[in-house]
């Protein structure tokens, strides 16, 4: 009972070859500046050859779930990219990762459904597929969740740490792949049942722990998780396209997952289970720094004139900027520092922002020029011939116990010596301490100023202050 | 193992190293551009959630494959529309 435009299987199967050259030299351009762009358009080709042609694949008899879900599919997407804020795009990139899991581990289960009602009909070579499927998909979905929540700060983005935590994931594991061992063995619903709430939990508890500074690792490795998920869907269907679209991200995206992790200093095992910034090591650290430490507030006339008659200075952005949609105030406080003679670069450390390449995007988006963007490595030998850095909204990645504190959690850290120019000034919201939950030491050096408030309002006291000086 | 498993395993060792080898030079301003990429990749899952959708007889597999419909069709829409909003930032030089 097939459509009479059905193809055969093996005209589909061509078309999934075509679609995965085109993933392939997508994902290619993609990872190239000039190319990128388009690199993202061709693999949304090739997504959309795989689809199209899939509905006429044989054994389709019926596209009302289809076209319906895929209406819907499409509304929720459409809507919500176009409405996320690019501010808040790392959680959103981490919502389309957990749904695409989700899929992955829901086709498992519906397979196991029609399959298992008469044991012995699940043949070996897919049970195992399957399972696996059903457990990375449904771990991918609650971790994507709960780094969702953490972004979003529905959560708290510190590390949640309980007693135990360890042993109980070991445990939790042990149990899971006991649910699968039965599940396989028996193809009774109960046991598949139990594996996948198991993983949700599972998934849950393994990204709880992580404090959000290193969630965009965090997201990034759920990531190549949806992939193996997806390519693992494709060996209990027999499809081709899956398992090589699968496949593709799992593996770029655990290179990309380690890559991450090396602009951040920071190695896989040490993101996973060392509770980065847990109440402990930053409350101690925070208490030895804050205790009997005084800093010194600036007004923001006095940091405008400062700024005015300077000759090099250079702009730290951080989060705090973006929250508060500062960039265009603070093009406009560069393009009049400039006006005035005076030099101004950007210092944009690999992971300002929330993930690698976050403020280079924000700052693109308020049309900062190119070339004023400097990379840590290029802006750190400059610090020492810099009047005055502005650190704006930013925090741990100026922080100097990254370089002289060894009992510090984020000692090792690659950071910006910002500590190293004539003058600091802070634009920050309060004293509370950054999104790691660790005290930054900067704060309390005789050359530090701080100017408290929102960043965008104090940008803009800074622009007025510039003008009349 | 069935001679279609092993094809499977083949396409998937050579997918392995080609997923690899295409992003080893990738700078670190595209980390997230290219995360967000891939993750739109991933959506691919949809072609598995429409095969089963479009086979699906027991009431309890239809609700499972229309869900995995509209999960993956976010997964697909929403990621190469919010990765393609990040890259037009890079646009402008």
């Amino acid at each position: 009972m097939t459509t009479p435009l059905a193809l055969s299987q093996t005209a589909i199967n061509f078309t999934y070859l075509v679609a995965a050259v085109l993933l392939i030299v997508g994902i290619r351009r993609l990872s190239a500046p000039p190319t990128a762009r388009s690199g993202n358009v061709i693999a949304a080709i090739g997504m959309t050859i795989a689809i199209v042609f899939t509905f006429l694949s044989p054994g389709i008899d019926s596209f009302w779930l289809i076209v319906v879900g895929m209406a819907v599919g499409t509304v929720i997407g459409v809507v919500s990219a176009r409405l996320v804020k690019m501010t808040a795009m790392p959680q959103m990139v981490a919502l389309f990762n957990g749904v695409g899991g989700g899929a992955a581990a829901l086709i498992a289960a519906a397979e196991f459904h029609r399959l298992a009602p008469a044991a012995g009909h699940l043949s070996g070579d897919s049970v195992g597929a399957m399972l696996f499927s059903a457990l990375i998909g449904s771990v991918s979905l609650a971790g994507s969740l709960v780094a969702f929540a953490k972004l979003q700060e529905l959560l708290p983005g510190r590390p949640l740490v309980f007693g135990a935590q360890q042993a109980m994931n070991a445990a939790l594991f042990a149990a899971l792949v006991a649910f699968g061992v039965l599940a396989g063995a028996t193809e009774a619903g109960l046991w598949m049942v139990l594996l996948l709430l198991g993983a949700l939990l599972f998934g849950v508890l393994l990204v709880l722990p992580i404090g959000g500074a290193d969630m965009p690792v965090v997201i990034s490795l759920l990531n190549a998780f949806t992939g193996l998920a997806a390519a693992s869907a494709g060996f209990v269907l027999e499809n081709t396209a899956l398992i090589i679209g699968g496949t593709l991200v799992g593996a770029s995206g655990t290179l990309l997952t380690i890559l991450m992790g090396r602009a951040m200093n920071r190695s896989l095992a040490n993101v996973l289970f060392s509770a980065f910034g847990s109440a402990p090591a930053g409350a101690a650290v925070a208490a030895t720094s804050s205790d009997g430490k005084s800093y010194r507030e600036i007004s923001a006339e006095d940091a405008a004139v400062m700024l005015a008659y300077a000759q090099r200075v250079v702009i730290v952005p951080g989060y705090g900027l973006a929250v508060a949609q500062a960039q265009h105030s603070v093009r406009e406080l560069a393009d009049l520092l400039e006006k005035r003679g005076v030099d101004v670069k950007y210092a944009i450390h690999p992971v300002a922002g929330r993930m690698p390449g976050h403020m280079n995007v924000l700052l693109a988006e308020a049309n900062v020029p190119y070339p004023q963007l400097f990379d840590m490595e290029d802006i750190n030998p400059e610090f020492p011939r810099t009047d005055v850095a502005l650190v704006i909204g930013a925090n741990d990645v100026t922080n100097p116990a990254a370089r002289t504190a060894p009992e510090s959690p984020i000692y090792g850290m690659p950071i910006l010596n910002v500590d190293e120019a004539a003058n600091v000034v802070v634009l920050k919201r309060s004293m509370n301490p950054g999104f790691a939950g660790i005290d930054n030491d900067l704060y309390y050096e005789p050359k530090t100023a701080m100017l408290f408030g929102d960043a965008k309002a104090s940008v803009e006291k800074l622009l007025a202050g510039v003008k009349a000086a | 193992m069935t001679s279609t498993l092993l094809t499977s395993i083949t396409v998937f060792v050579l997918a392995v190293f080609i997923g690899i080898e295409i992003i080893s030079k990738v700078p670190t301003m595209l980390h997230t551009p290219l995360m967000s990429g891939t993750n739109a990749i991933h959506g691919i899952v949809l072609v598995g959630a429409m095969l089963i959708a479009g086979s699906a007889h027991s009431t309890l597999e239809q609700v499972l494959a229309f869900i995995a419909v509209v999960f993956a069709t976010i997964n697909v829409v929403g990621g190469f529309l919010v990765t393609d909003r990040m890259l037009e930032m890079f646009k402008r030089k």
